[in-house]
């Protein structure tokens, strides 16, 4: 299949088609990671820019590297040091960006949509690295990708995800990638921290660990923001953590071979045991390795591309 | 009128492809420190079945590679459009030092051979490399000269090379095609 979209915002309007085409190319890119010289250049003259309107540093991280291995020129704006905190508005920043002829802009954001508008307002591409409790795309890619590469396929996979759902970027992003690709969902959290119209979206609500993790092949831990305890979201975070956090104990619910996932980083006891994160069960660490890769292929899909005459080579 | 002309057939393949081992043996002296590396996507056909025959031959054994040359084409340009898929380039063994012998199916204005070169020298500084190739069509854009052809055909710039092979297309064959004749594979 062919990649036509200049932007990657979401997983929600993606096909399955889609969402597999880009699965497909980030395998072929992780090759590129083994290599002696860990670079191509695809994108060499590209100028990507990472906007982080939000703290991040591992997805950061992983995009300038992405960046980086496919030789583009990388621009990290830190907002705090911008003229953001000025109060310049964010089409503002879109123009200026595009007067220094950017190409792709990298954009995180505490407000939902943030990067939609962005999108229709600048030429550059516009890659969606979280934005508000709306989606994470890139990192539900590297979670398939993840699925993919340890079972063998996502279809019928039995998937609990645990956390919270309510402000989930991750979460969302995860349950849309899921369903399109046929897996079997389950989710579990305090009530609190369930939104009310999640059941619409395909999944199944569990109110009780064992239950939702029961022949599991995977379970998803989503991360607890401490803060959300403070709103009085759940009574404290050592009941949480005995009610909803993964340990041996609860693990023996599941299937034996079931894998842990978490998109990082983890509040190690928490929602999930430490020694928990760090068994054989554990494929955390391999998700970072595939976060490379899905955004290798992300940089390369959206920076589009065309055989000028296919008959020249 | 049938536009279709079939330069070589299955027999005609073969016959090429042992030729073409017995010159990488002379011109190498033998297969000592020589290795395959395959164009995708069926350059590495034709590495394989090389390797083969060289097998056949001296009774040894010849490391075979691929390489993916997407990300290393020089004509991407057009924002947003739509762009040749990326697969895996797998080269499984230390080319320093080594005699490597590219191979593609069709040669023509030797921008995929310049893009295998450079993809090459990113996993090491080989001793020397070689071109082999099937068909070589002419119309070159780059100081690019293959060691071993299968066949040299003359075509104008409207005409197609379509190669196919029994691995990837169920049959052997190399045709000759007019432009209305548009064939599966570019080249």
């Amino acid at each position: 299949m062919r990649w036509n979209r200049k932007d990657l915002l979401g997983i929600e309007p993606l096909s399955a088609e889609e969402i597999n085409h880009l699965l497909n190319t980030a395998f072929s890119f992780r090759e590129i990671s083994t290599r002696p010289i860990k670079k191509v250049p695809a994108l060499r003259g590209k100028t990507i820019v990472n906007l982080f309107f939000e703290p991040s540093t591992r997805t950061r991280t992983s995009f300038e590297l992405a960046g980086k291995r496919l030789s583009a020129d990388i621009l990290n704006i830190t907002v705090s040091a911008s003229s953001v905190v000025k109060g310049e508005t964010l089409i503002d920043t879109a123009a200026n960006l595009e007067a220094l002829k950017i190409d792709m802009i990298i954009m995180r954001h505490s407000a939902s949509g943030a990067p939609h508008f962005l999108a229709s307002h600048t030429k550059a591409s516009i890659i969606n690295a979280g934005d508000g409790w709306h989606e994470h795309p890139t990192q539900a890619l590297l979670d398939m990708l993840t699925i993919k590469d340890k079972l063998g396929r996502i279809e019928d996979v039995k998937v609990a995800i645990i956390g919270d759902l309510l402000h989930s970027r991750v979460g969302r992003s995860n349950i849309w990638a899921l369903t399109k690709l046929g897996a079997d969902v389950r989710v579990c959290a305090p009530r609190t921290l369930i939104p009310s119209s999640l059941e619409k979206l395909g999944v199944k609500v569990y109110w009780d660990v064992g239950e939702a993790i029961r022949d599991a092949d995977v379970i998803y831990l989503l991360r607890i923001q401490l803060e959300r305890q403070k709103a009085n979201y759940f009574p404290s975070i050592r009941e949480y953590a005995r009610l909803f956090g993964i340990d041996r104990e609860k693990l023996r619910r599941a299937r034996k071979d079931a894998i842990i996932m978490h998109p990082g980083p983890i509040n190690r006891d928490v929602e999930l045991a430490s020694d928990v994160a760090d068994s054989q069960n554990s494929v955390i660490l391999e998700q970072v390795t595939n976060g490379l890769a899905v955004r290798m292929a992300a940089l390369y899909l959206c920076s589009g591309g065309d055989i000028e005459s296919e008959d020249t080579y | 009128m049938d536009q279709n002309v079939i330069i070589l057939d299955k027999a005609a393949i073969e016959r090429t492809i042992t030729r073409i081992a017995h010159e990488i043996i002379e011109r190498n002296k033998g297969v000592e420190d020589v290795c395959l590396i395959g164009i995708r996507s069926r350059g590495d056909i034709i590495a394989r079945r090389l390797a083969q025959r060289i097998d056949q031959i001296e009774a040894a054994e010849v490391p075979v590679g691929i390489i993916d040359i997407t990300l290393y084409r020089d004509d991407i340009s057009s924002p947003h459009g739509a762009q040749p898929e990326v697969q895996a380039t797998k080269i499984n063994f230390d080319l320093n030092g080594k005699r490597i012998v590219l191979v593609d199916d069709v040669l023509f204005t030797g921008r995929s051979t310049r893009a295998a070169i450079d993809q090459i020298m990113d996993f090491g500084r080989p001793r020397n490399i070689q071109l082999a190739v099937l068909v070589d069509r002419g119309h070159r854009e780059l100081p690019i000269r293959p060691d071993y052809v299968g066949k040299n055909v003359p075509t104008r710039l409207d005409e197609q090379i379509v190669v196919s092979l029994s691995e990837m297309d169920g049959e052997d064959k190399v045709e000759l095609r007019k432009e209305q004749d548009r064939p599966r594979q570019p080249h």
